[in-house]
C-alpha cells in the first residue's frame, strides 16, 4: 500500500511513542503491576478461605465487586455510544479522540465482568450457566448482552484499526521487532486501501456502529433490571433502566475526558487533541448532567413523596448524616451540580477545570452506585434482627479494597500496553481530509450549539 | 474433579443398592451399622440382616458394605427435584402459642449440621408501631407458590417442586446470591466459610438435595422443609422440638395439619382462628400460614426470660429502634 506523505509525517510524529519504552513507562508499569499481584493474592485468599474474608454477609450480599461492575460497564460507553453516534453523524473532531473511546470501552467491558466473577461464591461452576442457564433469569439476559457487548466492542475497535495498523505494516522505518511487524501484517488482513476495500470497511464500521448503540443500551438495562426486577425498596423501580443508561453516558463521557486530558499531557497531543474537544466534550457532559439529575430528582422525589415504610427506611439511611448522608450529598448533588457550574460559566471552563469536574463527576457516580447497592440490601422488608455489626452494616474488607484497586490497575495498565501498539491517535483518520456530508455541515452545526 | 468422579461414584454405588431390593434402610449387624451392598467381591461366608420391614435375610458378607448414612434414605437428584407424588405441603404457625421457647431453632441447626449462628429458622420480636402488642413470631422458608428466588436463579439450582417445597441443590448453586437478594422475607443464609465440625459420617454420605446436609461452602441454604423426613413419614424437626405445639404441618391436598399432638382441618383451623400469610401483597403465594397472636397461652415477656444475653441483644438492638 502507498502511503501518503502527510500520513508519513504524521507516523513519524507518533512513531517514538510506539517504539520506546521510557523510564516513566517502566516505573509506572512496574507499580501497576504489583498492585495487580496484590490483587491476585487477595484472589488467591478470596477462593481459599472463602467469601468469609469478604465485607459482604447475609444481608448485605452484594458490595464493592457489583458496584465496580456496574462502574466499569458504565464507563465503557465512552467509546460505544459516544464514538458509535460521533461517527453516524460524521462529526469532524471526533477524529483524534475516538480511539481513545474505544480503547476504554474495550478495557472496561473486559474488566467489568471479571468483578461478577469475583462475586460468585463458586467460581469453579460457572460453566453450570452453560449446562443449567434459564432463560427466565436477568443473569442469563446479562451474560447473553454482555458476551455480545465485548464482542462487538472488539470488533469495533478492530474495525476502525485496520487502516492504522496497514500503514504500521507498511511503514519499513519503525524500530520494532519481528513478531510485532509479523502481528500488523496478520492483523491487517491484506488491507491494502483499494477502492473497493476502502468502501466495504468504511461500510463495516458504519454499520458496526449502528450496532454497538443498541447492544450498549440494552446491556446497561439488562444491569438495571438485575436490581429493578427484585423486591427491594430503592430497587424495585421502574425507571431503572433509563436512570442506568444516562448515568453510564454519564460517566463514559467523563472517563473520556479524564483519558484525554492525561494523553495529551502524558504524549504532548496539544496539536490535536485541543480546548475545542474538551468544550464540545464538556458540553456534553453538561447535558448529560442535566438529564441525570432529573432522573435522580425524580426518582427519589416520588419515593420521598410517598414515604412508604419500606422505601422510607431506606431514604432514612441515605439522608441521614451519621449513615449515607454526606455520601448522597457528593454523589447525588455535588457530583451533578458541580460540572454543571464549571462547564455552564464559560469563564471557568478551562480544558484543567472541565477534567477536574469530570474526574469528580466519575468518582460521584462510583459513590452512587455503592449507594443503589448497599442501603438498600442494609434494608431488607423483614427487618434484620441481629447484634453482629458485620451483618448489620457492610464495611468492604482489604480484599475487597485490593481487587478494586486491582481492577483500577488492570484498566490502566491495558490502557498503557494497547497505546504502546497501535499510535493512540488515529494516524489514517487524522491525515484525511474532512468528509464531506450532504446539505448540511454537521461539523458546522455542532459547533454552533 | 477427581472427589466429583468419586462421588459419582458412590452415588452409581447407592443406586445399585437401592437396586438391590429388600435391603434397603437401616440394616443392623452384629452391634455395628452396616448394611448390604452390591459389591463384586463374594466371599461365599453368608450373613443375616435385617430388611427395613423386619424381614430377615442372608447375604454374601463380602456384599456388605459399611454404611454410616443409612438413617437418611438416599433419593436420586431427579426424583428429589419433583417432590413427592400428589401432595402439596403447608405449614400453620400459631403465634397464640409462642413463647420464644427457640426449641425449633436449635432442632433445626442439629437438624442440619449448622453452626449456632446460623438460623435457617428465626424467631422474630415483632411490634408494627408502638402503640401495637409486641409478639414472637418464628420464620421459616415460606416456600412460596409463586417464588420470586427460584425465578431468578440463572442455573436452576433452587427450585420449586411439584409438592410446594423450594429446594437448592448445594451441587449446582454457583454462589451469585440472586435469590437472596430476590427473596423479600431473607429466609435465605449464605455459607461464607467452610461447615465446621460436621460429623465425619455426614461428610462421607453422599449428596442429596433432600438432606441438606452438609451445607456447601460458597452456596445457598436455607429452610427446607426436611423433605428427607417427611419421605420416613416423619414431622420436619421443628415441628416436634416445639414445647408449645406452634408449628402445624401437613398436606394441603389432604386438607390436614399436625403439631404431633392435636391433628386438625386445615381450611377449619384457618377460618376459625383468621389465619392469614406475611406480606400477602408481594404476590408471593407463601405455603406458610400464621394464626394471630390473640387469646395467648403466654405473655409476651416471657419470651425473653431464660435467654442469654448474647441473644436478648439481637432483639434489643431491634427494640432500640
Amino acid at each position: 500500500m502507498k502511503i501518503e506523505n502527510k500520513t508519513k509525517e504524521i507516523l513519524k510524529e507518533f512513531s517514538p511513542q510506539i517504539e520506546n519504552f521510557n523510564r516513566r513507562f517502566k516505573i509506572l508499569s512496574a507499580i501497576l503491576i504489583v498492585i495487580m499481584l496484590f490483587a491476585l493474592y487477595a484472589f488467591y485468599m478470596q477462593e481459599k478461605e472463602g467469601h468469609i474474608v469478604t465485607g459482604m454477609r447475609d444481608n448485605v450480599v452484594w458490595g464493592l465487586y457489583i458496584a465496580n461492575f456496574v462502574f466499569f460497564i458504565g464507563i465503557s460507553y465512552a467509546g460505544a455510544l459516544i464514538s458509535g453516534i460521533l461517527h453516524l453523524l460524521k462529526v469532524e473532531w471526533r477524529k483524534p479522540i475516538i480511539r481513545v473511546a474505544e480503547f476504554i470501552t474495550v478495557i472496561s467491558t473486559v474488566i467489568g465482568p471479571l468483578f461478577i466473577l469475583l462475586c460468585m461464591g463458586r467460581l469453579d461452576r460457572i460453566y453450570n450457566l452453560v449446562l443449567y442457564g434459564r432463560i427466565q433469569s436477568p443473569i442469563i439476559w446479562d451474560v447473553i448482552a454482555i458476551t455480545t457487548y465485548i464482542i462487538g466492542s472488539f470488533l469495533f475497535l478492530y474495525l476502525a484499526m485496520i487502516r492504522d495498523l496497514a500503514i504500521l505494516r507498511d511503514s519499513p522505518d519503525l524500530k520494532i521487532g519481528k513478531f510485532r511487524r509479523w502481528s500488523y501484517k496478520f492483523l491487517a488482513i491484506g488491507y491494502n486501501g483499494t477502492a473497493k476495500q476502502d468502501k466495504l470497511l468504511e461500510d463495516s464500521i458504519t454499520i458496526m456502529s449502528a450496532i454497538i448503540i443498541p447492544i450498549a443500551v440494552i446491556v446497561h438495562s439488562v444491569l438495571a433490571w438485575i436490581f429493578g426486577m427484585t423486591l427491594r425498596p430503592g430497587w424495585h423501580s421502574t425507571i431503572f433502566a433509563p436512570y442506568f443508561v444516562i448515568a453510564a453516558v454519564f460517566s463514559g463521557t467523563g472517563v473520556l475526558i479524564v483519558a484525554l486530558w492525561a494523553y495529551r499531557r502524558y504524549f504532548h497531543l496539544e496539536k490535536y487533541i485541543t480546548k475545542k474537544h474538551f468544550d464540545y466534550l464538556g458540553m456534553l457532559l453538561l447535558i448529560l448532567a442535566a438529564i441525570y439529575g432529573y432522573f435522580t430528582f425524580s426518582e427519589y422525589l416520588t419515593d420521598w413523596y410517598t414515604s412508604e415504610t419500606w422505601n422510607a427506611r431506606v431514604l432514612e439511611k441515605l439522608f441521614n448524616f451519621n449513615e449515607y448522608g454526606w455520601w448522597f450529598l457528593f454523589a447525588a448533588i455535588i457530583g451533578i451540580l458541580l460540572p454543571m457550574i464549571v462547564i455552564g460559566i464559560p469563564k471557568l471552563r478551562t480544558i484543567n477545570s472541565v477534567t477536574a469536574v469530570s474526574f469528580i463527576a466519575v468518582i460521584a457516580l462510583w459513590v452512587k452506585r455503592y449507594l443503589i447497592i448497599v442501603p438498600t440490601l442494609e434494608t431488607p422488608l423483614f427487618p434484620i434482627q441481629d447484634n453482629r455489626i458485620e451483618w448489620i452494616k457492610y464495611s468492604a474488607t482489604w480484599v475487597e479494597w485490593a481487587l478494586t484497586l486491582g481492577g483500577v490497575a488492570t484498566f490502566i495498565f491495558s490502557f498503557m500496553l494497547l497505546s504502546k501498539y497501535v499510535p493512540i491517535i488515529p494516524v489514517s483518520l487524522v491525515s484525511k481530509p474532512p468528509e464531506k456530508t450532504e446539505s448540511l455541515n454537521v461539523e458546522e452545526k455542532v459547533e454552533t450549539v | 474433579m477427581k472427589k466429583e468422579q468419586n462421588q459419582s461414584k458412590k452415588k452409581t454405588g447407592r443406586r445399585n443398592f437401592l437396586k438391590f431390593g429388600v435391603l434397603a434402610g437401616g440394616a443392623v449387624v452384629s452391634g455395628v451399622g452396616l448394611t448390604a451392598f452390591a459389591g463384586d467381591n463374594k466371599t461365599g461366608e453368608k450373613v443375616k440382616v435385617m430388611t427395613t420391614d423386619g424381614k430377615l435375610a442372608e447375604v454374601d458378607s463380602g456384599m456388605l458394605h459399611s454404611c454410616n448414612s443409612c438413617s437418611s434414605s438416599y433419593v436420586s437428584n431427579e426424583e428429589a427435584r419433583k417432590g413427592i407424588p400428589d401432595r402439596k405441603f403447608v405449614m400453620v404457625v400459631d403465634l397464640s402459642r409462642c413463647k420464644n421457647a427457640r426449641k425449633c431453632v436449635s432442632a433445626c441447626q442439629n437438624m442440619h449440621y449448622l453452626p449456632k449462628d446460623k438460623e435457617w429458622i428465626t424467631v422474630n420480636l415483632m411490634q408494627e408501631t408502638e402503640t401495637t402488642a409486641p409478639y414472637w413470631m418464628p420464620k421459616t422458608c415460606f416456600h412460596c407458590d409463586e417464588p420470586p428466588c427460584t425465578k431468578v436463579c440463572p442455573v436452576g439450582a433452587t427450585f420449586k417442586r411439584d409438592d410446594g417445597i423450594v429446594l437448592i441443590d448445594n451441587e449446582r448453586c454457583i454462589g451469585c446470591k440472586f435469590c437472596m437478594t430476590a427473596c423479600p422475607y431473607s429466609a435465605r443464609v449464605f455459607n461464607w466459610d467452610k461447615p465446621k465440625n460436621i460429623p465425619e459420617e455426614i461428610l462421607n454420605r453422599p449428596y442429596s438435595v433432600e438432606s441438606g446436609a452438609p451445607q456447601v461452602v460458597g452456596t445457598v441454604g436455607k429452610c427446607d422443609f426436611c423433605p428427607d423426613m417427611i419421605r420416613k413419614g416423619k414431622l420436619p424437626d421443628c415441628v416436634t422440638a416445639c414445647p408449645n405445639g406452634v408449628y402445624f404441618f401437613g398436606d394441603i391436598n389432604e386438607d390436614t395439619v399436625t403439631n404431633g399432638d392435636e391433628t386438625l382441618r386445615f381450611s377449619e383451623l384457618i377460618k376459625d382462628k383468621a389465619g392469614y400469610r406475611y406480606m400477602e401483597e408481594l404476590g408471593t403465594q407463601p405455603s406458610v400460614y400464621y394464626l394471630p397472636p390473640v387469646d395467648r397461652n403466654f405473655p409476651f415477656e416471657s419470651g425473653l426470660k431464660g435467654l442469654s444475653e448474647e441473644q436478648k441483644s439481637k432483639y434489643h438492638f431491634n427494640t432500640d429502634k
